[in-house]
């Protein structure tokens, strides 16, 4: 029984070796993603390991802040240097050395541009004379003794051409740095930190630069011959008190590599969304294939009953079909993981989060990979098995094979009844105050909804082919006639080969829905909000020198320069990303809509927030908010103003002076330029732009720009889920082709005849081609009005998440029906060719 | 009680009591057979003659439980059919009833050997070698085994399905126009073989026909009618039967057996 099952297979590999792409790439994805998280987790682990010292004494943050080091705190927590005197005194220390790293020191190479460094932070140093505690490692030149001496890693050496002895300038926290390059290092075995720059400067000068007189950023404690590191840490707990966090060298890089892959959790979940995509979309195309082979096979499955197989044999040699292609998909999938992972650690390369270390392929992997591509391929197949399994065998005798088409009734109840449900909560979402709840209602009711329109496509698929396809023969005569007709005949089929690039296209056009009224919203925030003339901010949110504002505020024509910082502190037991800005500039560069009280209790101890916020938290005009810094410390607020949402300022923003007093950093993130009455943009942008040239890690940019750049942002991360979800659409295509050629082998005879009668090979091959493309028509409409709906209600539903206007781009979608139509042509390419290859005589024989 | 064929005292292979078959209903109901009765005796070949349309594959599907009667009872030796469920009747059809179609009756991806053994295969069973060896050299396709059935004649795919029906030594074969699609020459190949399975290796075999050639090689003739056993004839000669078709309304004939006939005239 097995050999038939076999035999069968070889038979329609390559049909089998189609269905099994969709499989492919949706193991490929799921294998990559977790090929990649392994890696990124070994190389930190490996990388901090090796560069932390035997126990590290950092202060005790009072919660936790997430990844230090992305800049996105940007608060400070330092260390008193008589604390390494203390730890000097604990048993069993054989060396102890404070030292300093903080981020905001880019090096500038020869022509004055910012080092590229991809996103990836740059971070300055204190030079540790200790070298037992040292992550870096002297390779070139000597150490720096002087502030007006400075070492660099060999990375950014070579990237630059610098080379010891040159004079060259940073860009640091404080004042701009022209220093002699003395040496330069590489930090650990493979020399550099995840693509981040790095430059030392001797204590004295990093203390200054980065934190103050007497200030670490933390301490390393060397471990004496035959101590255990654990041992020591407890001790050294002992003497610090809690204020402070002791943690070994493991522990250490444990919690940071811990805290960058949920950073990059992200990365994770929208992988495996991509993932899901894939293999549900495969689903489909699965199903249609056996369906098919199991129609083709009609006779061949009745003669094998009549001869005393059982249903359950005859299901099972079916799903052992499906199980090898589920295995030969998940096998070639692994391997395509494999090179996905490679692909993805190289674009992670080129932003600058260098990994080094080689490609980690755990026995996990392997295991989710087949579990994944051979349970979806079982579960696609049992319905066309369970098919097989009930075929009467005297179907064995009839000489004509036909496919009982059975009734759509119950997939129209079914249908109807899902299709109501998730419109019920696609509306229901859209309604909802409450953000979060309405997202998630939305995207449950769109699922209920392309569930439900994957039931009822058959049944609307004949209207639509009888009304649009009508134009076929009007058109093309009798072959569009004939192209209908093959579509029409079994809607099954053309809607379930249909519903791959339906589901395909519905996600492309809600994310374009979604997009598009973002970006209105954006131009219309900006329009409405930002007063300041211009806008100074570096690409990619990285902090930058106070000392920008001070010089900016000095050129003529300027009226008053606004800083925007960010902090984070724990509101009401709750951590909150934090806006600092200047109270008495505010109005007069962003233009915020009370909804209660004002900015004027802004300047004391006044925290205004957003009105989404104040009802999450419950929060009213007047009512005290407690606050706990980082470096623990309480203090109370009072919420002084209500306004409502703006993307420009965030969600809860504190005055510059609440920030700096809850240990914030004297960094700035954004500059909001206003101009004296009666001068124009025109007339100050020369001096902006020669005093900014000092500090190329900033742009400036008007009204326009600030606005372009923001929809930029956006624009980009479209493209980038547009350009997965083109994956979905492409095993779309796959499907399409499938079902083509299966419908020109199921119809030999009858092309044969028609042959015989007279139907040119070209002809044939447009009706062929005319027959994908109105299924794939057929298909991106109902994607694209699924699409629109899904993009609609979701816009609507964060419309308090600043997605305030609803714009749907309707070229784009016209666009995406002719990208169709071009599918449907492509796809039919081959089956075509096959079908007026056929020999009239052969085909008219063939029984 | 007199029944066709019951000739002899030894208990038939199959019989048929009161089938009574109904396709359809209101307009499109139509009764392929109307409470036929019928022996089939072990060790002998039964030839089944009528016009098209006149019930003949529907009484061997019912007969084979390849399709359940409306009324009456089917038995395969001592089993009442109807009293099966779908598994039973699987079995049943595995292990005691042969078959041999008139088209497709070979799965194109297995040889022919494959093919030979293909209902021991379901079973999981091992083929009896030496059942098998006489089977395949009565056939005569010994050279022919390694090849797939696109690379072999009609008439050698025929033999093929016959030897597969035999090869399981089932109680009884059922053929339904086995001859139908082949020259007289192949036909005549395959209805050798039949009549020397039911000679030298005492197998019953139920064969349904158009041609009066072909119902020469049977032991008995039964001729159906609308659905009615209306007449039979043991011994059958091709003139005889000629002769016998004749009798028939001339409207049935002509529009159902005159192939048949002028088939007959040429040979
Ligand atoms: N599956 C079926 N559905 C409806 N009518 C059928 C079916 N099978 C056979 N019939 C009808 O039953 C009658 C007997 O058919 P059949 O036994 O095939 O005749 P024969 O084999 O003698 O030519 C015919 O009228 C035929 O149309
Ligand atoms: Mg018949």
């Amino acid at each position: 029984m097995w050999r038939t099952t076999w035999r069968s297979l070889l038979a329609h590999k390559l049909r089998l070796a189609l269905s099994g792409l969709a499989i492919v790439l949706g193991v490929a994805f799921v294998v990559g993603t977790l090929i990649f998280t392994d890696t990124l987790s070994k190389t930190f682990n490996e990388l901090f390991e090796s560069t932390a010292a035997d126990v590290n004494v950092t202060r005790a943050a009072a919660f936790d802040q997430g990844l230090e080091g992305t800049g996105t705190g940007g608060t400070a927590t330092y260390v008193p240097a008589d604390l390494v005197d203390e730890i000097a005194d604990v048993e069993g220390v054989a060396a102890v050395e404070g030292s300093v790293q903080a981020e905001g020191v880019y090096i500038l190479d020869a022509d004055g541009e910012v080092l590229d460094t991809g996103g990836a932070p740059g971070i300055g140093v204190s030079w540790d004379t200790e070298e037992s505690l040292s992550p870096t490692t002297l390779v070139d030149g000597r150490a720096a003794t002087a502030p007006d001496e400075i070492m660099i890693d060999t990375n950014s050496a070579e990237e630059t051409g610098y080379r010891v002895g040159d004079t060259i300038t940073v860009l640091t926290p404080g004042p701009r740095v022209e220093a002699e390059l003395v040496g330069t290092f590489r930090f650990g075995d493979e020399g550099g930190l995840a693509g981040a720059s790095l430059t030392a400067f001797d204590m004295t000068t990093a203390q200054e630069l980065l934190t103050a007189p007497g200030q670490f950023t933390g301490i390393g404690v060397g471990a004496a011959d035959g101590v255990d590191p654990g041992e020591l840490a407890d001790r050294v707990a002992a003497a610090v008190g809690p204020d402070y966090d002791v943690k070994t060298a493991s522990e250490q890089a444990e919690s940071l590599s811990a805290d960058f892959s949920e950073a990059l959790q992200f990365i994770n979940i929208f992988l495996l969304v991509f993932a899901g995509i894939a293999l549900f979309v495969g689903t489909f195309i699965i199903l249609n294939t056996f369906s098919m082979l199991v129609a083709q096979r009609t006779r061949e499955l009745a003669l094998l009953r009549a001869l005393g197989a059982s249903r359950g044999q005859v299901s099972r040699s079916v799903l052992g079909e499906a199980l090898v292609v589920g295995i030969v998909g998940s096998t070639v999938g692994l391997a395509a993981g494999y090179g996905i992972a490679a692909g993805l650690r190289a674009l992670f390369g080129s932003f600058g989060l260098t990994l080094d270390g080689s490609l980690v392929l755990a026995g996990d992997t392997v295991l989710w990979g087949y579990a994944v591509g051979v349970l979806v391929t079982l579960v696609s197949a049992y319905v066309p098995a369970r098919r097989a399994a009930r075929m009467p065998p005297v179907a064995a005798m009839r000489d004509d094979v036909v496919t009982v088409q059975r009734g759509l009734r119950r997939r129209t109840a079914v249908g109807a009844v899902l299709a109501a449900v998730g419109l019920a909560a696609l509306v229901g979402g859209t309604l909802s105050d409450d953000g979060g709840t309405g997202a998630s209602l939305v995207g449950l009711g769109a699922l209920a909804l392309i569930l439900g329109a994957t039931a009822l496509s058959p049944v609307l698929a004949r209207p639509f082919l009888r009304s649009v396809g009508a134009l076929l023969p009007r058109v093309w005569g009798t072959t569009g006639r004939l192209a209908q007709e093959n579509a029409v005949r079994n809607p099954r089929r053309t809607a379930a080969t249909a519903s791959a690039l339906m589901i395909g296209l519905a996600l492309v056009s809600a994310f374009s829905v979604i997009g598009a009224s973002t970006n209105a919203s954006i131009d219309k925030l900006i329009a409405g909000s930002v007063r300041a003339e211009f806008v100074v901010s570096s690409a990619v949110g990285l902090p930058f020198s106070p000392d920008v504002a001070e010089q900016v505020g000095d050129v003529d024509g300027v009226a008053s320069v606004m800083p925007l910082r960010w902090g984070q502190a724990q509101l009401d037991g709750q951590t909150t990303f934090l806006t600092a800005v200047e109270p008495d500039r505010l109005a007069r560069t962003i233009e915020l809509t009370w909804v209660d009280g004002s900015a004027e209790g802004l300047g004391g101890d006044g925290v205004i927030v957003d009105q989404p916020t104040a009802e999450g938290r419950g929060w009213a005009v007047g009512d005290p908010v407690e606050v706990l810094t980082l470096d623990n410390r309480e203090q109370q607020l009072t919420v002084s103003g209500i306004f409502e949402s703006n993307q420009v300022i965030g969600s809860t923003v504190i005055s510059l002076g609440t920030l700096a007093g809850a240990g914030g950093v004297d960094q700035d993130r954004f500059l909001f330029v206003d101009l004296d009455d009666g001068v124009s943009t025109a007339d100050v942008r020369p001096q902006l732009d020669e005093v900014l040239a000092a500090y190329p890690i900033v742009d400036l940019k008007d009204q326009t720009e600030f606005q372009d750049e923001q929809k930029g942002q956006v624009d980009q991360l479209l493209l980038l889920i547009n350009a997965m979800l083109v994956l979905s659409v492409l095993i779309a295509a796959l499907g399409i082709v499938n079902t083509l050629a299966m419908s020109v082998i199921e119809r030999t005879r009858e092309i044969g005849l028609l042959r015989a009668v007279g139907l040119g090979r070209a002809q044939l091959r447009r009706m062929v081609r005319l027959e994908a493309v109105v299924i794939s028509i057929y298909g991106a409409v109902l994607g694209l009005v699924l699409g629109t709906l899904f993009g609609v209600a979701l816009s609507r539903s964060l419309a308090d998440q600043g997605i305030t206007e609803l714009a749907v781009p309707v070229p784009r979608m016209v666009v995406f029906l002719l990208v169709a139509a071009v599918i449907g042509v492509l796809a039919a390419v081959g089956p075509a060719r096959r079908a007026a290859r056929l020999k009239v005589l052969d085909a008219i024989a063939q029984t | 009680m007199t029944l066709p064929g019951s000739t002899s005292a030894a208990p038939p292979a199959a019989r048929g009591r009161s089938l009574t078959k109904v396709f359809g209903a209101g307009d499109t109901r139509v009764v392929a057979l109307d409470g036929v009765d019928v022996d089939f005796d072990r060790g002998r070949f039964t030839a089944i003659m009528g016009p098209s349309g006149s019930g003949k594959s529907t009484l061997m599907h019912c007969m084979a439980g390849l399709d359940s009667v409306t009324e009456g009872q089917a038995f395969i030796g001592d089993v009442d059919l109807s009293s099966l469920d779908d598994k039973a009747l699987t079995v049943l059809r595995r292990d005691r009833v042969g078959f041999v179609f008139q088209a497709f009756n070979l799965l194109p991806t297995l040889t022919a050997l494959e093919n030979i053994t293909l209902p021991m295969d379901i079973a999981g069973r091992k083929p009896d070698q030496a059942w098998l060896d006489r089977v395949i050299d009565t056939v005569g396709l010994r050279e022919r085994l390694a090849h797939r059935p696109t690379e072999l004649s009609g008439g050698q795919q025929q033999r093929v399905a016959c030897a597969r029906a035999l090869a399981g030594r089932p109680d009884i074969v059922f053929a339904d126009e086995p001859t139908g699609n082949l020259d007289s020459r192949s036909g005549a190949d395959v209805l050798d073989f039949l009549r020397s399975s039911v000679r030298t290796m005492d197998q019953t075999v139920v064969m349904v026909t158009h041609d009066p050639n072909a119902a020469g090689y049977a032991d008995r003739v039964l001729f159906l009618a609308d659905g009615r056993i209306v007449d039979e004839m043991a011994d059958p000669t091709a003139e005889r039967v000629l002769e016998r078709l004749k009798a028939f309304d001339p409207a049935d004939d002509r529009s159902a057996d005159g192939g048949a006939a002028s088939r007959a005239g040429v040979r």
